[in-house]
């Protein structure tokens, strides 16, 4: 599964600016609730966490359960005071890390 | 040959309605499950109503994708930021749905997702603050068509 992940963020922005940013990334997101044809249960395998850091530090993140639906969207705000690097993560059930960078310049 | 016809249409009935019993007892979460949860983050704190918003559609077509949205009122400064919102879904099989974990770097405390809802049900946000206050925000939401598979 190559999932590429999609972000957008603002390339720019004032100092103290409430920004909005909104990732999606692909994943099935199978919940271990279904079943295939032969009855057998799907075993579970969904994106259990993500985090977003800016220049290190972590600004949001979430703990994922079966619930949210597939291609995990979020959207949230973040405070930026300087330039530097948005960090997103996204961590699957088998360990397998995605990730990505966005940078933002702030005047 | 008449009363056969009706032994076998009695007869299926008769499956018909095991099998939606069946689905029904199919282990759901129900709203004590989300009580205990809410329980546990809130500890000994009163749980407070106003200052958390939890936006959703009240009827939803396909409960495979449901956008929800959450907003919480808060200065978000180092010492008064809203930590955390938990999100519940109290007829899913699984009660927890996420949780978001914000920071003073957040700026503001709302956030957006979409999730899955297998029935028609209340989903309840709860919000916990930085010196340990509770609040929370329940929103009922109508399902056309059930997604958690089956």
């Amino acid at each position: 599964m190559s999932a590429k992940p999609r972000v957008k963020v603002p390339k720019t922005a004032a100092a103290g600016d409430i920004i909005t940013i909104k990732t999606l990334v692909k994943h099935t997101m199978e919940s271990g609730q279904r079943k295939d044809k032969e009855g057998n249960v799907i075993p579970r395998k969904i994106i259990n966490k993500f985090a977003c850091e800016f220049n290190g530090n972590p600004v949001f993140s979430a703990d994922i359960d079966p619930a949210v639906a597939s291609n995990p969207y979020f959207e949230f705000k973040a405070r930026v005071s300087e330039s530097g690097t948005f960090k997103f993560s996204w961590t699957d059930d088998d360990g397998t890390v995605i990730d990505t960078e966005k940078k933002i310049e702030v005047s | 040959m008449n009363l056969q016809r009706r032994k076998l249409l009695g007869g299926t009935v008769g499956i018909a309605t095991v099998g939606l019993l069946g689905g029904a007892a199919n282990a759901l979460a129900a709203p004590e499950d989300v009580a205990a949860a809410i329980k546990a983050i809130a500890g000994d704190a009163e749980i407070g109503s106003g200052m958390i918003t939890l936006t959703a559609p009240e009827i939803a077509e396909n409960g495979n994708s449901v956008p929800i949205s959450v907003s919480v009122d808060s200065p978000m400064t180092d010492d008064d930021y809203v930590a955390s919102v938990s999100i519940y879904a109290e007829g899913n099989p699984l009660p927890e749905v996420v949780t978001f974990n914000f920071s003073p770097a957040s700026g503001v405390a709302s956030a957006s997702t979409r999730m899955r809802l297998a029935q028609t049900q209340n989903v309840v946000a709860v919000a916990k603050m930085s010196n340990g206050s509770v609040f929370s925000d329940t929103r009922n939401v109508k399902v056309t068509i059930g997604g958690c598979g089956g």
